[in-house]
């Protein structure tokens, strides 16, 4: 413990300085997302964020020796970069690739939002002092910028794919938070948490067969049946 | 005692694999007798855990976590027995097998999840139960394959995913605090954060705790989170949406008794309660407002449902000992209650084949028994006497007045009245409004789908009076531990 809080006193160092630059290429990555016009670049996007966080855990595995991240980095690389990604182009095969007309602002005005929403979220954390013993202070609020920005993305873009994927780009939000903040959180919870993107994409599965034998339409327009 | 903690969460699990065997009838057969035994090994906790926490490896049931793990086994219980005649108004399904055999898996594997989370010792653990919840019940929601259970099980997956993203947070940022003052090795075990008190850094519990009434909060049902809760509970097959109303609700809100415990301790009892206030009186707000000419019965059960869960934030946010016993009685009576409300609601819906309340009509003529239970249910969710409900709420009232809450407590009970005119307009229409002539309306036959279906409603009431007349001595001591220790005691 001794040496880990000796570490803030010095210059930021490589370690520090990488595991920012992995983490703010997420939230750029993210803005990708937001303005994406086809499914296809959507579903890739993702699956580079995913890259990114999986060479993050590495990184952090090896600096701060903790050798469980290993084994999630490679379950992570297996399932979040190759096996969602692949179930998502399987599923959306047969549907209408063009999502550019889901959004409900501008490009223009929807970067805006989120970049205010990213700055509140990166300030606001900034506040509450949490800076782990080997990181910036600004540990929490890259991962809490990158949540907050995939909850625009779930908002503002009306197709079912894309909530889908703002929902993963959250989850790589928290697991960024718990590799920053707390690399020596239980694994399981990594784990578990996996297990939500399975069943969201099963139900995804069910959601577009369901909806596939009445219309080609992902738009959320169509989920109004259930109101008041 | 402490092996009874290990057959409750290994017993269901069994459940679930007897169930994959082929025969048409082991399946229910498993379901029921396991769900009658872990009612069973729960009550055998509840002198127990009056005296202090049973603790086994990571399991530890004390006062409160009996509580809510007693309101669970009921509902494992009653709606597996309820299940038995709900799935024979599904045989003319042409998947009817397959259907049956995931719904009693799904049912066995629902209950396993909500029996674990309250036994968990430590936050990581129950945010990995409250988790599992999530996962099975959405599957149990987009089971009938509707295009709206397929809706509604992705706004579920979509929004109570999201929070419990929010959830993990908090679970991480209180890992952080615990860590930054017992180190390294630190595993988010109860009892030492307890222990460390103020020693804990305050603004990162601070944040910990809004993090998880946001996050665990979108499963409870409160207001601005609750928006997937009504489309849940009105897709869902019935047995499943009285367990997602009852058990499910109360063990999210378990969670989150769990980080106000945490931070009344080391902030001090102000900033949740206030926290709590706000969320509870907003959420009771919409609920009363949306009961009122809501057209769709299963909806106004699930709105019913986020009313109640309001009452319970209100209930904790008064902090007097006891309204923090009638938030813990009203967490059984609920359990009770609503799980009637929602098996009157599903023989209703089976007897007339529509969820809308303007198309059923002449209710207490058709069905001679689950008419007046039913009416009995919504009379105990309107906290009427003699019904256990009363008698909680009279209590939480009871405690805003005593810690001097007067608005509060005068607005809770403006609202409850609110809402009980709303519950109470729709079920007079359904039950007592006669059936308007014409062809066709005098074939309706009289009499019940089946007795599977009406037994666990007798049950239901029979435990909605006891708790309301006259709560067995060793309950009212279990009650009386669990407002202790939500109170500071450890």
């Amino acid at each position: 413990m001794a040496s880990l809080i000796a570490g803030v006193a010095e210059p930021p160092s490589s370690f520090a300085g990488l595991t920012t630059a992995l983490a703010v290429l997420m939230l750029v990555i993210e803005f990708g997302m937001l303005q994406a016009t086809l499914l296809r670049a959507q579903i890739r996007l993702y699956a580079a964020q995913s890259v990114v966080i999986s060479v993050l855990a590495v990184v952090v595995a090896f600096a701060r020796d903790v050798p469980e991240l290993y084994g999630l980095a490679a379950f992570s690389v297996l399932l979040k970069v190759v096996a969602v990604p692949l179930v998502m182009f399987r599923l959306l095969r047969r549907t209408n690739q063009e999502i550019a007309g889901s959004r409900a602002l501008g490009v223009a005005s929807m970067v805006l939002l989120a970049v205010a929403v990213a700055a509140f979220g990166f300030f606001a954390s900034a506040r509450f002092q949490l800076g782990s013993p080997v990181l910036p202070a600004a540990a929490l609020a890259v991962p809490v910028a990158v949540i907050l920005v995939s909850f625009v993305l779930m908002i503002v873009r009306r197709d079912v794919a894309s909530q889908a994927i703002g929902f993963f780009a959250l989850e790589n939000g928290v697991s960024l938070a718990s590799l920053v903040v707390a690399a020596g959180l239980p694994l399981i919870l990594e784990v578990a948490f996996l297990f939500d993107l399975l069943v969201a994409v099963v139900v995804f599965g069910v959601l577009i067969r369901v909806h596939h034998e009445q219309s080609e339409s992902l738009s959320t327009e169509a989920l109004t049946e259930l109101r008041g | 005692m402490p092996a009874v903690l290990l057959a409750l969460t290994v017993l269901p699990l069994l459940g679930v694999v007897l169930s994959l065997l082929p025969g048409r009838w082991i399946a229910p057969a498993v379901s029921v007798t396991i769900g009658v035994a872990c009612l069973g090994l729960t009550l055998t906790l509840v002198p127990a855990a009056a005296h202090g926490p049973v603790v086994l490896g990571f399991l530890r049931a004390d006062a409160i976590s009996v509580v809510f793990e007693l309101g669970t086994a009921f509902l494992y219980a009653t709606a597996a027995v309820y299940s038995v005649g709900y799935l024979r108004g599904e045989h003319e399904r042409a998947d009817f097998s397959r259907y049956s055999g995931l719904f009693w898996v799904g049912l066995n594997l629902f209950a396993w999840s909500m029996l674990c989370a309250p036994l968990m010792n430590g936050l990581a653990l129950l945010w990995i139960a409250v988790e599992i919840t999530t996962v099975v019940s959405a599957l149990l929601v987009a089971l009938d394959g509707t295009r709206g259970s397929a809706e509604a099980a992705w706004k579920y997956v979509l929004i109570a995913s999201a929070g419990l993203g929010i959830a993990l947070l908090a679970t991480i940022v209180m890992d952080y605090a615990g860590a930054s003052v017992l180190g390294p090795s630190f595993d988010l075990a109860f009892t030492p954060l307890l222990h460390a008190g103020t020693a804990l850094p305050h603004p990162a519990v601070q944040l910990a705790f809004v993090l998880a009434v946001v996050g665990f909060g979108t499963k409870v049902g409160l207001f601005p989170v609750h928006t997937w809760l009504p489309d849940a509970h009105s897709e869902a097959p019935t047995p499943v949406s009285a367990m997602l109303s009852g058990a499910l609700l109360a063990v999210s809100f378990y969670a989150v008794l769990r980080y106000y415990q945490i931070a009344a301790t080391t902030l001090g009892s102000g900033f949740p309660r206030g926290v709590l206030l706000v969320f509870g009186m907003l959420s009771l707000l919409l609920a009363a407002l949306y009961l009122v000419e809501q057209g769709n019965l299963k909806r106004l059960l699930a709105y019913s449902s986020v009313e109640h869960m309001g009452i319970l934030a209100i209930g904790v946010s008064f902090g007097a000992p006891i309204a923090f016993t009638g938030v813990l009685l009203h967490v059984l009576a609920h359990a009770a209650a609503k799980s009637n409300a929602f098996f009157g609601a599903g023989v209703l819906v089976r007897a007339y084949g529509t969820k809308e309340i303007g198309r059923i009509r002449g209710g207490l003529d058709r069905l001679p028994w689950t008419a007046p239970l039913f009416l009995c249910a919504i009379l105990a969710l309107s906290a009427m006497p003699p019904f256990g409900l009363f008698r909680s709420e009279f209590q939480i009232v009871a405690g805003g007045l005593a810690s001097a809450r007067y608005v509060p407590a005068a607005a809770m009970v403006a609202l409850v009245t609110l809402a009980f005119l709303g519950l109470s307009m729709a079920t007079t229409r359904m039950l007592f409004v006669p059936r308007p002539g014409g062809p066709g309306a005098a074939t309706a036959p009289r009499g019940e789908p089946s007795a599977w279906m009406v037994a666990p409603m007798v049950v239901g009431v029979l435990a909605l009076l006891v708790l309301g007349l006259h709560p067995p001595d060793a309950l009212a001591a279990l009650i009386a531990r669990g407002a202790a220790e939500l109170g500071g005691a450890l």
